[in-house]
């Protein structure tokens, strides 16, 4: 009876945060987290992870590599909600000063097998212009934080970005009308999603796999 | 000049040409064209340049000119260090030459007036003229070598000679000004002009002139070879060498003098007018113009624009361009291409349809790097079926093979084979004309339209003669001339009918006799055809008749016709012959003017166009002859139609024939047979390119028919694309060879098994073959003449009979797809169009909605895209199909529909899940809603139903008091209308909720942080810096914290030495005496060393307790402790839901308790004492202060002095005042009652409290009103942002209202004033205890943040419940009917925030009044809550606090001085005498004493239950006797409102319980809810005693005032037995 109608289905993903294109910075790290709905719950794995900072590759590519795994699995009994990742991006500006680099998030593949997701990232748009205009795009040369009194007094010269309070409203809509962003760098993501139990509860995610169970599976069917 | 000297020159001018080249290389071409004609001056320059230089100058007519001494002046000054421009010209120009020149001029003048018209004429584009001008040139320059000129060119030589050094150093300075002058050369141009003229020859030259033509003649060849553009300089050189050798020696000297002279010479100054410039520039450039062209110019000549729109087809969206801007382009290709290949039909350019995509999209996010990567990786993919992966899938879910098509072959016959013989092609036509035949006499068209003519003239005939003339005679005349030409029509058609048919059956009666002459030729016979004439007779004598009749009939109506018809001429011609006559007319009239006018100019003739055509003069038209027609129509008669003495002749085709045996055939023929024979056929059935089957093989008949007669069952899963046969045909045993394919339509939905009819369908096939036998081949030319003449080729051809259906399954049903899948293409389009309408396709779309739809958005009928959707309209509304005659809501809504609603409704999960998304409090936090309904309890849902049923129903239980539930009740109502009011704004984020960001650095910013650069690390007087806000959305439990820190007490009670009870009774009561602390100074010092042990009077500490959390400090001493501790609460939000909308309705309250810890010795044994300490710990509640939550939310921190809230009665406890100790701050001490603690209360982190909503409400307020309020605010907000200043506000009804209208006096419960009758001040200060009485209950709360109502008084009375506004204005009314000057006072206080108070003036000194509290203040009191003064409001006036202080101590009250307050209401705005909003008077009910009574029996009853539950672990003892001291006591307390009662209280209660060990104190409160009271016990902590022998005391005592205001008192007390 257990193993004929399960209660719940699991959703395992494991992965990494492979490298990212950024090609004005260098030296970034990544944290990511999930978002995921009311109905979820993770069972096994870790929810969130900061990664370790990376330094751009020597070739051509400048490829921002992290190769971070992910690993987690999410127990559910209702699609609603699907678990998304959120990624941000820190790295250094050239005060030294740690700034966001980038905000993204994507559903976490719906059907099994492998996937290679390739995000863009985004950063708020600050609200003043004078704090664009002094927003340093230019390609920073790796040099040490600035030396002096310069660097200690904060807003001298703001280094600052504008930052989300909390990286997980970009996997909402909610209050984003607000904000305005500016699109900046991507990252690619590697799945490998397996899932437990879908189709015996009636969500069909894979592809055309008709083997096994013909089709839905009713509750109402099932004598108590 | 000797020839060195030349070669320099030479040399000089190539120089100075390439110098010229390079400069004026990069001017445009004109430039070049320009300059071109001087190029080719070297050779033959000489004459040229003289030419030249007058024409220019002639043409010029400079001053110079006519002034020839200016000349030399010129000169020498030209020679001077000033450099002017030079003018070589006049130095050639001597005197002499001024009359020739003049002479010259005159010529060219009319030269080229003459060749300019002739220019015109002749050549109207500017472009062959360019070419042309060179070989012109060289014709003209030889004329110039004319001998006039030979005197003056040698003077000229001597004279250029002489300077010629010198202009040699000239030029090369004149080089460089040159290209300063870019347009320089207008000589050249004007030369270039003159040498593209044609000139009349000089009369002078004319006996040399075919001698120079000759030799112009030989020299162009040269010139023309040369014309090819030289690219290397040395080639130049050459050519002139030649020349050199060519050319006469004298010639050429003085052409290479003048050549030199040409490019050395000095030239005068490079002027050119203004009116020159513009004319070049207007024959150089081209300024489009900006006009709408008009369309004849687009087109070519005669031509009608065609809008290719107007005739139906599509033409595509064009691209927008501004039209000025098509306009510009027009004119710009008209001029530049006048073939007009831009311009379309239509006359508008040429133009692709718009490419611009209408929705932008974003490009993938593919990098680069990873392509290259994608390459390496292997991808597993599933094997998918096809069926998936068609498009035309009908449904990957139905089980396959519902769908089946049955297709039935039923045989082949061949039309043509190669092995037919020629019989055999014979029969077959044969055949076919015979079938052709028959299909014609079913039809029997000629007989209907014979019977359609009778019938026609039988209407005519009637029409003419009618018998009853009731209509007018137009409209019969116009039928019957409808009739006429409907017969005409009828007629002919008729006539080819019969004519068909009669050829037809001649035809076939043609062929007949081929074959029979076929068969006698090579006596046998093929086939069994055979052809039977039977002839039909008929009555002669009646067809005679009719024959006759009928041709007669036909003539009168030709005879009719023409007669018309002639009349018609008739008409034209006598317009066309009297316009013929007007025109000759005038024509002699015209000539006669121009013989005149040719006398008086002969040469006008020939330009005269003759634009009149000579018209013809018309004939007159002939009548037409009965004859003539008569011969005619019977002609044809006997053409078309069988004669009526012919039978009528019916063929009968048969097959009746025998075929001639084998035996008595020719080899050739019997070959054949063996032929055919050897050959089968057999059939494939390819079901979407696919064999799906294929029929048995069959042999070929001798008739070439072949009978298949099966039936394909195909069961398919795809939609069918196509369907088709393939005839195989085998020889023997060779491979099979594919004849042909046929194409089978696939059949309508409608076409079912058994219904289907047997189709043909032809089929042909275009191989080639020749036998070698009688068969006539494949392809193959072949006659049936012996000579072999009148050849033909036939191929390879047939027909299969067949039919296609759907099959019908076995319970009836037909196997077809659904309909909705089949027309796929329909569908994507549709849907591309409107979605909407796409999803009713399937016929439940409303067509009519469609069809007008379609028109409204005018569809473009031509655009490809819509070409589905307007066959679709076509068909519905041509009514083909079924068009509902009504609109469905939602068509689809019952396919969609999954499952019914009841069953949907039943189902808990979704219930659940419904419940969540509505966010029903107790749902919206529900976590992992459970799959399956089984899972979900009942019980979920049971709280859930219970509250929804109780919503109706009167509580009683929890409220107790019957009114009080109606009212919250009321308010809950009222709540919920308010939110709803107000839902749509829940939603409001602000930049900063989403987005952290550091302050926008202005100037004044970085000036502050560069001077922050030199502050001190660790400043004196450190400030405190703002925290981070948080919102409210993204925290969880543990998240919040609330920071208590409780810093200093003052003036803490003190205890009472214990020990001396009994002993020193008198001296407790001397002290009770004194209790108050206005008589400080009785207090001796000595009373310190009463004590005993060295004891402290107190040692206090503070407990805080939140929402159930207890935290407290440590243990300080002495009535004055400061313990300078941080407390941290956790914070729980209801529901876990931390929305600011939730936050806000948190009713918790801090409670900040301030206990006694005493020590008691329980040593039982006094020997003990020297090994053990047998101590317990007590405490002694002393006082509270509570903080609401929604005030710390609100306010974010609250920092400052309270009072401690003290019961009036706290026994063993005095207010004990040490003089040494309070010395410091005796003079503040001594202003105030009571004891203070100082507390700083935060909430970490910092959260953002939601704002409430700024919006317009509506008004009933006048207009003017409204906006003068609006000014005033603005203004106030301007000068002092800080203060408040309040206006308008809403009323509990949503609707804004002018805030005076809520002060008016109203009348205080008569009860109340009747207390003290003659004491005013007795009687405000009851009135205001009477208000604070009434429960406070903040708007945040109740309303959810959303906005601050204000309910009227007699609103607030009613529902008991309301906030500081409501408080004040009832008591800031009560004290305006008391007589009193009273304002309501909006400001600042602690802890409350913005707050309203009332302020009065009493006896000379202002008073301030806490309406919640019911205290009042003085205005110097420091201890006042009310920090500081935003505005006052009068009944009538609103003023405005201006000053520069805004605490009350430092602010003058005095409103009639417009300096310090800002009034609304002057003299520029009258008071307009608002009424108010309040009620007349306020009717108050007497109190129920009863209800009271029993209120307050229930009360101590929970409460000791409460107790009793608080101790789950010990004995709860009730001492009764105690108790009813208790209540009997409470009534005085309530009277004398705790005031001056404590010492006959306690001389009672000791004399009562001296045996006991008493701790207790009354509580006071207003009622509104139990919970509260419970709290407030709970919060004492006197259930906390674990003494085993403790009893406790507990009463309770409701007063009620008027109007159900309730006052409750409850004594609550412990007891301990000494022993």
């Amino acid at each position: 009876m257990a193993t004929a109608s399960p209660s719940v289905f699991l959703l395992m993903v494991n992965g990494q945060v492979e490298s990212a294109q950024f090609p004005e910075y260098d030296d970034l790290y990544c944290k990511y987290c999930f978002v995921y709905g009311q109905d979820w719950d993770p069972t096994a794995g870790l929810e969130e992870g900061i990664s370790q900072i990376t330094s751009k590759s020597q070739d051509v590519r400048q490829a921002l590599v992290w190769n971070f795994p992910i690993d987690v699995t999410f127990k559910s009994t209702n699609p609603y909600g699907w678990p998304q990742i959120v990624l941000s991006v820190y790295g250094p500006d050239v005060f030294g000063n740690d700034v966001v680099r980038g905000y993204g998030a994507v559903h976490v593949p719906f059907s099994p097998g492998r996937h290679k997701r390739t995000i863009p990232m985004f950063v708020p748009e600050s609200t003043s212009k004078l704090q664009k205009f002094t927003r340093p795009t230019l390609r920073q040369p790796r040099a040490p934080p600035w030396p002096g009194p310069l660097c200690s007094s904060p807003s001298w010269f703001m280094g600052r970005r504008p930052e989300y309070t909390d990286p997980k409203v970009v996997a909402q809509g909610e209050g984003r009308e607000v904000t305005r962003v500016r699109s900046q760098g991507f990252v690619t993501l590697l799945f490998n999603v397996v899932t437990k139990d879908m189709r015996k509860l009636g969500y069909d995610t894979g592809p055309s796999d008709t083997q096994g169970v013909s089709g839905p599976n009713p509750p109402q069917r099932f004598p108590q | 000049m000797n020839p060195r000297e030349e070669k320099v020159k030479i040399i000089t001018e190539e120089f100075i040409e390439n110098d010229e080249d390079a400069d004026m290389g990069r001017q445009n071409k004109n430039s070049k064209v320009r300059r071109q004609p001087r190029k080719k001056q070297p050779p033959t320059a000489v004459p040229k340049e003289m030419v030249s230089e007058k024409s220019h100058r002639g043409n010029r007519q400079e001053p110079v000119q006519e002034e020839p001494k200016t000349h030399l002046l010129s000169m020498t000054v030209r020679r001077g260090p000033r450099s002017l421009p030079p003018i070589p010209s006049t130095s050639r120009t001597g005197f002499a030459e001024f009359s020739m020149r003049g002479r010259m001029r005159e010529k060219l003048q009319a030269a080229r007036s003459k060749a300019e018209s002739a220019l015109l004429q002749e050549i109207p584009t500017p472009r062959p003229r360019r070419l042309r001008s060179p070989s012109k040139k060289e014709l003209e320059t030889e004329f110039g070598t004319e001998p006039g000129k030979e005197v003056e060119r040698t003077q000229q030589e001597v004279d250029s000679q002489s300077y010629s050094r010198v202009k040699f150093r000239d030029s090369a300075r004149k080089i460089k000004p040159k290209p300063q002058v870019p347009p320089g050369f207008p000589s050249a141009e004007e030369a270039y002009n003159f040498f593209t003229f044609n000139f009349d020859p000089e009369p002078e030259g004319s006996e040399e002139k075919p001698k120079a033509r000759h030799r112009a003649g030989t020299n162009q060849e040269e010139e023309e070879g040369e014309e090819e553009p030289p690219a290397q300089g040395g080639g130049k050189e050459m050519d002139e060498e030649e020349l050199l050798n060519g050319d006469d020696a004298e010639d050429f000297l003085l052409g290479l003098d003048h050549m030199a002279d040409d490019f050395v010479s000095v030239r005068p100054a490079d002027y050119e007018s203004i009116h020159d410039r513009l004319q070049m520039e207007r024959e150089m450039l081209f300024i489009p113009s900006r006009q709408t062209v008009p369309t004849y110019k687009k087109l070519p000549e005669n031509v009608q624009p065609r809008f290719l729109e107007d005739e139906g087809l599509y033409t595509g969206v064009r691209p927008e361009v501004a039209r000025t801007n098509q306009n510009i382009m027009e004119n710009r290709l008209l001029m530049q291409d006048p073939e007009r290949r831009w311009f379309g039909d239509d006359g508008r350019i040429l133009a692709l349809p718009n490419p611009i995509k209408p929705f932008p999209s974003r490009p993938p996010v593919l990098t680069q790097e990873q392509s290259s990567k994608a390459e390496l990786e292997t991808l597993y993919k599933k094997a998918v079926k096809y069926v998936h992966s068609s498009q035309h899938v009908i449904r990957s879910g139905d089980p396959p093979g519902n769908f089946q098509l049955d297709i039935d072959i039923s045989g082949l016959i061949f039309t043509h084979h190669p092995c037919f013989s020629r019989e055999h092609v014979l029969a077959a036509k044969l055949a076919q004309l015979y079938d052709q035949y028959l299909a014609r006499h079913q039809r029997n068209k000629a007989k209907f339209l014979t019977d359609k003519l009778q019938a026609l003239r039988n209407a005519v005939q009637t029409g003419l003669y009618p018998e009853k003339p009731h209509q007018s005679l137009d409209t019969i005349q116009k039928t019957i001339n409808e009739y006429k030409s409907e017969i005409r029509q009828t007629r002919k058609f008729r006539d080819a009918e019969q004519e068909k048919d009669r050829t037809l059956l001649k035809t076939i009666i043609k062929v007949w006799k081929e074959m029979k002459s076929l068969r006698e030729f090579q006596r046998f016979t093929n086939t069994p055809l055979k052809l039977v004439l039977r002839k039909e007779k008929a009555d002669q004598k009646a067809d005679e008749e009719a024959y006759e009749a009928e041709i007669q009939a036909e003539i009168s109506e030709l005879l009719e016709e023409h007669t018309e018809e002639y009349a018609q001429k008739m008409e034209e011609y006598r317009t066309s012959l009297h316009q013929w006559k007007a025109w000759r007319k005038a024509q002699r009239a015209k000539k006669k003017k121009r013989k005149q006018a040719a006398e008086e100019h002969p040469d006008d003739e020939i330009a005269e166009p003759y634009p009149e055509e000579d018209l013809v003069k018309p004939s007159p038209p002939e009548p037409t002859d009965r004859a003539v027609i008569e011969q005619e129509v019977r002609k044809r008669a006997a053409q078309s139609r069988r004669r009526p003495w012919e039978p009528t002749l019916v063929p009968e085709l048969s097959l009746a024939g025998s075929v001639t045996p084998n035996d008595q055939c020719p080899r050739a023929e019997v070959s054949r047979r063996e032929d055919v024979k050897k050959r089968s056929v057999y059939l494939k059935v390819l079901f979407n390119n696919k064999e799906v089957s294929r029929t048995v093989s069959r042999p070929l008949g001798a008739d070439f028919r072949v009978h298949f007669g099966q039936i394909f069952n195909l069961q398919i899963v795809n939609w069918p694309e196509s369907l088709t046969l393939q005839v195989y045909e085998t020889i023997g045993h060779s491979s099979p060879t594919l004849l042909a394919e046929v194409f089978l339509p696939i059949p309508e939905t409608t076409v079912v098994t058994g219904r289907a009819p047997t189709e043909e369908v032809e089929f042909s096939s275009n191989q080639h073959v020749t036998l070698d036998h009688e068969g006539v081949g494949s392809g193959v030319p072949f006659s049936f003449e012996a000579d072999g003449s009148n050849q033909l080729t036939l191929m390879t051809s047939g027909k299969v009979s067949h039919s296609v259906a759907w099959a019908i399954g076995e319970n009836g049903i037909p196997l077809i797809p659904p309909l909705s899948q089949q027309n796929i293409g329909f569908w994507s389009a549709l849907k591309k169009a409107d979605a909407i309408s796409s999803i009713g396709t399937s016929g439940l779309t409303d067509m009519k909605k469609l069809a007008k739809w379609a028109a409204e958005s005018k569809l473009d009928p031509n655009d490809p895209n819509n070409a589905p959707l307007m066959q679709l309209i076509s068909v519905a509304t041509s009514g083909e199909s079924y068009v509902p005659d009504f609109f469905r809501l939602e068509q689809l809504q019952q396919e969609f529909n999954f499952v019914s609603d009841q069953e949907l409704n039943r189902s808990k999960r979704f219930r659940l899940l419904h419940l969540r998304s509505q966010e029903v409090p107790e749902f919206r936090n529900y976590k992992q809603v459970p799959v399956y309904d089984r899972e979900i309890m009942e019980k979920v849902f049971q709280d859930y139903e219970k509250r929804l049923r109780d919503r109706n129903v009167i509580e009683t239980k929890e409220h107790i008091d019957t009114h009080r539930a109606i009212v919250a009740k009321y308010l809950q109502q009222v709540r919920e209308s308010v939110i709803n009011r107000f839902l749509i704004a829940k939603q409001y984020f602000l930049l900063a909720d989403m987005i952290v960001e550091e302050e926008v650095p202005n100037i004044s910013i970085l000036g502050l942080s560069l001077f922050k650069l030199a502050e001190q690390k660790r400043p004196l007087r450190p400030r405190r810096k703002g925290r981070k806000k948080v919102t409210a959305q993204n925290l969880s439990d543990g998240d919040i914290k609330l920071l208590v820190n409780i810093v200093r007490a003052y003036d803490i009670p003190v205890r009472k030495p214990a020990v001396s009870k009994f002993q020193q009774p008198s001296r407790s009561s001397r002290m009770f005496s004194e209790k108050h602390a206005a008589s400080p100074s009785t207090y001796s010092p000595t009373h310190n060393t009463d004590y005993p042990l060295g004891q402290v009077l107190v040692r206090p500490f503070v407990e805080v307790s939140f929402q159930r959390t207890v935290c407290h400090t440590t243990t300080a001493e002495g009535p004055n402790p400061s313990w300078n501790e941080e407390l941290e609460l956790p914070f729980r939000a209801p529901n876990g839901d931390y929305s600011t909308a939730s936050l806000q309705s948190v009713k918790d309250v801090v409670f900040i308790n301030i206990f006694d810890e005493v020590l008691h010795d329980v040593l039982e044994d006094d020997r003990e004492r020297g090994s053990g300490i047998h101590t317990r710990i007590e405490r002694h509640w002393l006082g509270c202060v509570k903080i609401p939550f929604s005030t710390i939310y609100f306010q974010a921190r609250i920092d400052g002095t309270f009072k401690i809230d003290i019961p009036p009665v706290l026994l063993g406890y005095s207010k004990e005042r040490n003089m040494i100790l309070e010395r410091g701050f005796d003079s503040v001490g001594s202003l105030s009652e009571g004891s203070y603690i100082t507390l700083f209360i935060t909430i970490e982190p910092q959260l953002v409290p939601g704002e409430s909503i700024r919006e317009k409400f509506e008004s009933q307020e006048d207009e003017k009103l409204l906006q003068a309020t609006e000014k005033f605010q603005a203004e106030c907000a301007l000068k002092f942002p800080n203060r408040q200043c309040l206006t308008t506000v809403i009323d509990i009804s949503g609707t804004t209202v002018f805030i005076t209208r809520y002060l008016k006096p109203l009348n205080p419960p008569q009860e109340l004033l009747n207390v003290y009758p003659n004491n005013l001040q007795a009687t405000a200060e009851l009135v205001a205890r009477y208000v604070s009485l009434i429960p406070f209950l903040p708007d945040t709360v109740s309303f959810g943040g959303i906005c601050d109502l204000w309910s009227t008084s007699d609103q607030f009375l009613d529902l008991l419940a309301g906030d500081e506004e409501e408080h004040a204005v009832l008591l800031c009314n009560y004290f305006l009917s008391l007589g009193k000057k009273a304002w309501l006072l909006m400001g600042n206080a602690i802890p409350e925030g913005p707050t309203a108070y009332v302020l009065t003036w009493e006896h000379g000194r202002y008073l301030i009044w806490n309406p919640c509290s019911g205290h009042s203040y003085g205005q110097f009191d420091i201890f006042c809550p009310l920090k500081n003064v935003g505005c006052l409001i009068g009944p009538d006036n609103i003023w405005f606090n201006i000053q520069r202080y805004d605490s009350p101590p430092r602010i003058n009250f005095d409103v009639t001085r417009p300096k310090l307050w800002k009034s609304f209401f002057s003299r520029s705005l009258p008071y307009p005498g608002l009424s108010s909003v309040q009620p007349e008077e306020l009717i108050y009910q007497r109190s129920d004493k009863a209800a009271a009574a029993e209120l307050q029996d229930r009360i101590e009853k929970i409460l000791k239950e409460k107790i009793m539950d608080w101790r789950p672990r010990h004995l709860t003892r009730w001492n009764r006797y105690c108790t009813s001291t208790l209540r009997h006591f409470l009534p005085l307390l309530e009277k004398s409102q705790g005031e001056d009662v404590e010492d006959d209280h306690r001389a009672e209660l000791l004399k009562q319980l001296g045996d006991y060990r008493f701790s207790g104190f009354p509580l006071h409160m207003p009622y509104s809810e139990v919970k509260p009271l419970i709290d407030a016990v709970y919060g004492t902590g006197v259930h906390n005693i674990d003494v085993p022998n403790v009893e406790f005391a507990l009463a309770v005592y409701i007063h009620p005032y008027p109007k159900n205001v309730l006052s409750v008192w409850i004594y609550v007390a412990s007891l301990i037995r000494n022993r």
